[in-house]
């Protein structure tokens, strides 16, 4: 991580030098800690993240909101006892002004208490339980993605709409893996063929998917992030199931398994807060420059990653880089005053995001590359369910 | 679960338990005869999965990549073992678990490095990439059938050498008396390596076969390990014929474990019940068997002739 903040740092001089912003080379530096998971198999989620909030910080020349950035990276390792020691450390030794972080639900539970409990403001990019959506929300607490329910609620109503009549549901064996299971439930209207609850990091579906074929139903909706849903497609491709049962799910066939799953999941269905096709100006700008600098085209991942580097974007510039006074910071991260990839962005009184969401199909863009695509919006400025329980 | 359905999830427990064999079998001979724990062992199944897409890309043929692959994993192979475990085999195995455990960091941040953080596969190689209908709703994949055979064709020529050649004898005398072995005369420390590049490139062909039709990612070998482990002690550490049955066994027991559970813990508890119960009792039915086994037979089911 020494070398990221190098890097930075050069960059930093080098507009510095350009005499950009020579100003607020005087206000106080902004100290922004980022703890995600970067190894094991899904560092390629926390990645997506990274580079999008760097992204967003060398558009705008290293500043946000007009303080020069401090920016440190941390890996939670995907372990609860890791996430909270290097949440520890940012809040304590590097006296972090604002925390973003985690990708997964369970490491957000483990660095909730040490960074908001100190009074520093917390932006999760990816993770959305429902514990912190409730009667338990914090002023100091703020998501940018969505809430976890969301995704699987709509893909309930998606379910409905494309007229699903019996439905398959597939999930690993653990906490988010039932949570999905609940949302769908929760909204979809027709026949539940069978709930199967497969090992975590399992990576062969042929007992599950021999089950599926003789269920009789006509949709499988499932979850299972990374590798997982990597395996699961390709197997459930093999075993000539594309023709006669509609796959649909969330965070399976995303930007981060799609380069592996290539043609094996062309017009597959997911639910979705946004896609790289999105139309609109400042998005389209956005996938491009991404592609250009990384090669490759950004998730939902990266976008939430570029969104909160942009909301902290706004709130800094509107306190005046004055991050001492937490009232006003909050106030400004409330309003949100930012362009958001995803158009209109408001928050909630939970402090998560109102939001539209979209029917997504997969498909390959003219550079071949493979992506998920808008089909139509399922919902409108859709609020989670947890919000009323929230008193602040 | 009609009978058709129960003799396609046979066929999958033998699949998955012919993969289970070609990692085991490895793992068995190298603890069995050296007594080193090796847990790095996991790690080379990746490095085969990773070897496969390398070569692919490079060759753009699988079988070439194949090829190419296991004989980069065995020159891997023999590489660990005279750069890094030829100083732990006198070493006890608290060193030995922690010398493994590096590498196994060490190589998985390293493909991380190389290849990225993200999910990697490789397609079917087009000779074997149809199905074949085994009922009106289900086709079976005809590379899962190519993988049984090849895994049973794999055990039949280990147990032929294991059992039946010059190599195979010193192998077997290893691993009940090393110290005699030795003192006959016979060069050990060859043995060894022999013994080691062997098991490498059986876990690096797993890794090969497995590459079209799982998912390639760093820590990918970590899951089969454990799983390999558990296999070795059911069967006897040391015995190929051992490894061969408990991982059929486990294979077999794993895949109806899960297909099963929640229809018979069903019987029992309500629906919600039995589906929380279901799936946990599935995932640990074959450490309950590892469990029995080590209480009623510690010397596993098949062990190696000779040892207590």
């Amino acid at each position: 991580m020494k070398v990221k903040r190098n890097e930075l740092l050069v960059s930093l001089a080098a507009g510095l030098a350009m005499g950009a912003c020579a100003s607020a080379a005087q206000a106080e530096d902004l100290t922004v800690g980022i703890v995600v998971t970067l190894s094991g198999p899904p560092a390629a989620l926390g990645q997506q993240i990274v580079d999008g909030f760097n992204l967003a910080l060398e558009q705008k020349q290293g500043m946000l909101g007009g303080s020069k950035v401090n920016l440190v990276i941390q890996d939670d390792e995907l372990k609860p006892e890791v996430a909270r020691q290097k949440a520890e450390e940012l809040v304590q030794r590097d006296k972090a002004d604002i925390v973003v972080g985690t990708v997964f639900s369970n490491m957000l539970q483990a660095i909730f208490k040490p960074v908001v409990g100190s009074d520093t403001f917390l932006i999760s990019p990816n993770a959305g339980p429902s514990t912190f959506a409730g009667e338990n929300c914090s002023p100091y607490f703020f998501a940018t993605s969505y809430q976890n329910d969301q995704n699987a609620e709509v893909s309930g109503m998606i379910a409905n709409e494309e007229g699903f009549k019996n439905t398959f549901l597939m999930v690993p064996n653990y906490q988010a893996g039932r949570d999905n299971v609940a949302g769908f439930k929760k909204t979809f209207t027709g026949t539940v063929t069978d709930e199967v609850f497969t090992p975590l990091g399992h990576k062969d579906f042929s007992p599950e998917l021999a089950q599926l074929a003789t269920s009789g139903s006509d949709a499988l909706f499932t979850f299972m992030p990374g590798g997982m849903g990597v395996a699961l497609v390709k197997q459930f491709a093999a075993a000539g199931q594309k023709d006669k049962i509609k796959f649909l799910s969330v965070f399976t066939t995303d930007e981060t398994t799609l380069p592996a799953l290539k043609d094996d999941a062309i017009g597959f269905l997911a639910a979705g807060n946004w896609a790289p096709d999105f139309k609109n100006e400042a998005s389209e700008a956005f996938v491009t420059a991404f592609n250009e600098k990384y090669g490759y085209v950004p998730g939902g991942y990266a976008m939430q990653g570029y969104d909160t580097a942009m909301l902290i974007d706004s709130a800094v510039a509107k306190v005046g880089g004055d991050m001492s006074d937490k009232d006003a910071v909050r106030k400004a991260l409330e309003a949100a005053d930012f362009t958001s990839l995803r158009g209109d962005f408001k928050f909630n009184n939970n402090h998560y995001p109102v939001q539209s969401f979209y029917l997504l199909e997969i498909a390959k863009n003219d550079k071949d590359q493979y992506h998920t695509s808008i089909v139509r919006e399922v919902v409108k400025d859709y609020a989670d369910s947890f919000h009323q329980e929230c008193k602040m | 679960m009609s009978f058709t359905l129960l003799l396609i999830q046979c066929l999958n427990g033998l699949q998955y338990g012919t993969m289970l064999f070609l990692i085991a079998a490895g793992l068995t001979l190298v603890f069995g005869v050296m007594g080193f724990i090796n847990l790095a062992h996991g790690v080379l199944y990746m490095v085969g999965a990773y070897l496969a897409f390398a070569f692919l890309n490079l060759t753009g043929n699988f079988w070439i990549a194949a090829l190419l692959a296991m004989v980069a994993a065995l020159v891997f192979g023999l590489a660990l073992e005279h750069f890094v475990f030829r100083h732990l085999y006198t070493r006890n195995h608290l060193d030995q678990v922690l010398a493994t455990f590096g590498i196994i960091i060490f190589l998985n941040e390293l493909a991380k490095v190389l290849f990225g953080a993200a999910t990697l596969s490789i397609p079917v190689p087009a000779l074997l990439d149809g199905s074949i209908p085994l009922t009106p709703e289900l086709n079976y994949p005809v590379y899962r059938l190519a993988i049984i055979g090849v895994g049973l064709l794999v055990a039949a020529l280990l147990y032929g050498i294991v059992s039946h050649t010059r190599v195979g004898m010193l192998v077997r005398a290893g691993a009940t008396t090393p110290e005699m072995v030795n003192a006959l005369g016979v060069n050990i420390e060859r043995l060894f390596m022999i013994v080691f590049g062997v098991g490498a490139m059986l876990a690096g062909f797993a890794g090969v076969i497995a590459a079209p039709i799982f998912a390639i990612e760093p820590g990918m070998g970590d899951n089969i390990l454990i799983v390999a482990f558990v296999v070795i002690i059911i069967g006897g550490i040391g015995s190929i014929r051992g490894a061969f049955v408990a991982a059929l066994l486990v294979g077999l027991i794993d895949t109806l474990g899960r297909s099963l559970a929640t229809e018979m813990t069903g019987f029992v508890f309500s629906p919600s019940m039995s589906n929380q119960i279901g799936p946990a009792l599935a995932s640990m039915l074959i450490y309950i068997l590892m469990a029995a086994i080590l209480i009623f037979r510690p010397q596993g089911l098949l062990p190696a002739k000779g040892t207590a």
